[in-house]
């Protein structure tokens, strides 16, 4: 009953605030709908006893990469009336990707899913139940045992997008005045001060 | 008659649910005035030490000890006028303080303050708590945008890039208890009984993970997003009445919230130090160890704000990603690599 409830209240405010985030006219207000929408998703993944996942949702997506979204959209001036100027010759292909996909998600609704035949050797593992293990061990196990290979492939492909996104970015500017604690640290008083004896009226010598 | 309604009432199927709702309403009430009390209270303790830092007698006026001052302050806070400027986003404006000071309350719903006396025991505490300290950045980070001002903008900013990059290091101190602990219920965590060469081992990380909780609540020598010296007041720059209040309430409640992590995490959580369980220790209750060990934590936090200046902005990011992310992430894998060596990695099944 409550869970009904729950269900209907968080699918509701995530299309809602899904809708909002394509219709709202400022971008920073698009993040903010987005974030909300993370927010409902984890609702959702909750009710269907997934905490890990929701948790995980919330951290990573709300926590780090909605932050940065935010912290770019912020500093940009957008000028809506510019951006509006090439809607005309984009619609129609954006309409024609809206119907592709609404089609597939209209066939995979009511087909079902199914797995491929040649899948077998992929379901060796099936999820273990959740009535058994919490689904932090369950999650656990499929990705550190059952199909570790996959998952280290996964994260050497995102070290990849990672350093792409640093050669791409990266600047040797002159100039740069580098702190160097170590080197700050390890100063003696020999090689930084000398004290000299000046006797009045002859001024400081010369160095 | 009143036979009828009370089997009515007690067989119906809104019974058991009113009945929950109002125990967890009555055990939310209990935590949240507490809290608040603890929180006025931390504003004058603050001052206190801060005064015999600096050889001067705090507040004294109001009150026996000047114990009366956070009524005080709260009072004139209270009645001042909310001042929101004319080129403001008003509604996110209003928003941010109530964020703030919301997500600074929420995390309290899963800390257990005595052996059982937690509000929800949930399985994932521990990455609950870590999600909501790190939606903590948004409050600060829209009221410096909702502001429609250059100072409070810059504190917004600032307050995101160094959040961000000390969640990194949090995040791996986090896991290298999890892998000593095997659980990520916070009781669980409290209660794991580690050997003493595991603390030892463990005692960098509770270094690691005090710096990095420091920046998270962006205290000093971190508080950049505020700096007075450059950006008047940083992200609460436009800010007055109650919602200067939330934003410094929430900004207290982080700190209790990071020093109780602390407690649970690293000082045994309601044992008595140590967890040594002789006598007179285990006479005194558990709440009381857990509250005294938070206050010590606290007055770590106010002793570094007496004692250390501020960081310039290139050094807190340097510390933060150059020096603790590696080092974090060299430290999780020699616990790691501890734990299998000794067998000793945790199987709890």
């Amino acid at each position: 009953m409550i869970e009904t409830i729950a269900f209907y209240i968080f699918s509701a405010v995530l299309v809602a605030s899904a809708i909002m985030v394509v219709f709202s006219s400022n971008a920073v207000h698009s993040v903010l709908f987005l974030i909300l929408a993370f927010f409902n998703a984890a609702g959702l993944f909750i009710l269907l006893g997934a905490e890990f996942v929701a948790m995980i949702l919330v951290i990573v997506y709300v926590g780090a990469v909605a932050v940065l979204f935010l912290f770019v959209v912020m500093m940009l001036d957008i000028n809506f009336s510019e951006l509006r100027k090439g809607i005309n010759t984009y619609m129609p292909f954006g309409i024609f990707l809206g119907i592709v996909l609404f089609i597939e998600l209209v066939f995979l609704v009511f087909q079902g899913w199914v797995a491929p035949p040649s899948g077998g050797p992929a379901l060796a593992a099936p999820a273990p139940m959740l009535t058994e293990i919490s689904n932090t061990r369950a999650l656990g196990q499929l990705i550190y045992t059952h199909y570790l290979y996959v998952f280290q492939v996964a994260g050497l492909i995102l070290l990849v997008a990672m350093i792409g996104a640093i050669v791409l970015t990266l600047r040797h500017r002159p100039g740069v005045q580098r702190q160097r604690i170590s080197v700050q640290i390890n100063r003696k008083r020999s090689e930084s001060m000398v004290i000299r004896q000046v006797s009045s009226g002859a001024g400081a010598p010369k160095l | 008659m009143a036979n009828i309604w009370f089997d009515l009432w007690h067989n119906s199927f809104w019974h058991g649910i009113a009945g929950r709702g109002i125990t967890i309403l009555a055990e939310v009430l209990i935590v949240i005035v507490v809290l608040l009390i603890f929180v006025a209270y931390a504003t004058y303790f603050e001052r206190k030490v801060l005064a015999l830092a600096q050889l001067r007698m705090g507040p004294n006026v109001v009150g026996p000890f000047g114990l009366l001052q956070p009524f005080a302050d709260g009072l004139k806070l209270m009645v001042k006028e909310t001042i929101i400027p004319a080129g403001a986003n008003r509604v996110l404006f209003l928003m941010a303080p109530m964020l703030t000071f919301t997500l600074a309350l929420v995390g309290w719903a899963v800390v257990p303050f005595d052996d059982g006396w937690v509000v929800a025991n949930i399985n994932v505490g521990i990455l609950y708590l870590f999600a909501i300290s790190s939606l903590g950045v948004y409050g600060i980070i829209v009221a410096g945008w909702a502001s429609n001002s250059k100072y409070s903008f810059l504190g917004g900013l600032r307050s995101a890039a160094q959040m961000v990059s000390y969640e990194v290091s949090i995040g791996f101190v986090i896991v290298s208890v999890l892998l000593t602990v095997g659980s990520l219920n916070l009781s669980n965590i409290v209660l794991a009984h580690q050997p003493f060469w595991m603390w030892l081992l463990m005692s960098p990380m509770l270094v690691v993970f005090f710096i990095s909780g420091l920046a998270e609540t962006n205290r000093p020598p971190f508080d950049l997003p505020e700096g007075e010296s450059e950006l008047v007041g940083g992200f609460n720059t436009e800010y007055s009445a109650m919602t200067f209040a939330l934003f410094m309430l929430g900004e207290y409640a982080n700190m209790f919230m990071i020093s109780a992590l602390t407690t649970m995490l690293f000082l045994g959580g309601w044992l008595p130090p140590f967890g040594i369980m002789v006598a007179p220790l285990t006479w005194i209750p558990g709440i009381l160890w857990f509250i005294g060990k938070i206050c010590a934590v606290m007055f770590l936090f106010l002793w570094v704000r007496a004692t250390l200046p501020r960081f310039r902005y290139d050094q807190l990011m340097r510390l933060g990603w150059k020096i603790f992310l590696p080092f974090s992430l060299l430290w999780v894998m020699v616990i790691a690599g501890v734990l299998l060596a000794t067998g000793t990695l945790p199987n709890p099944q």
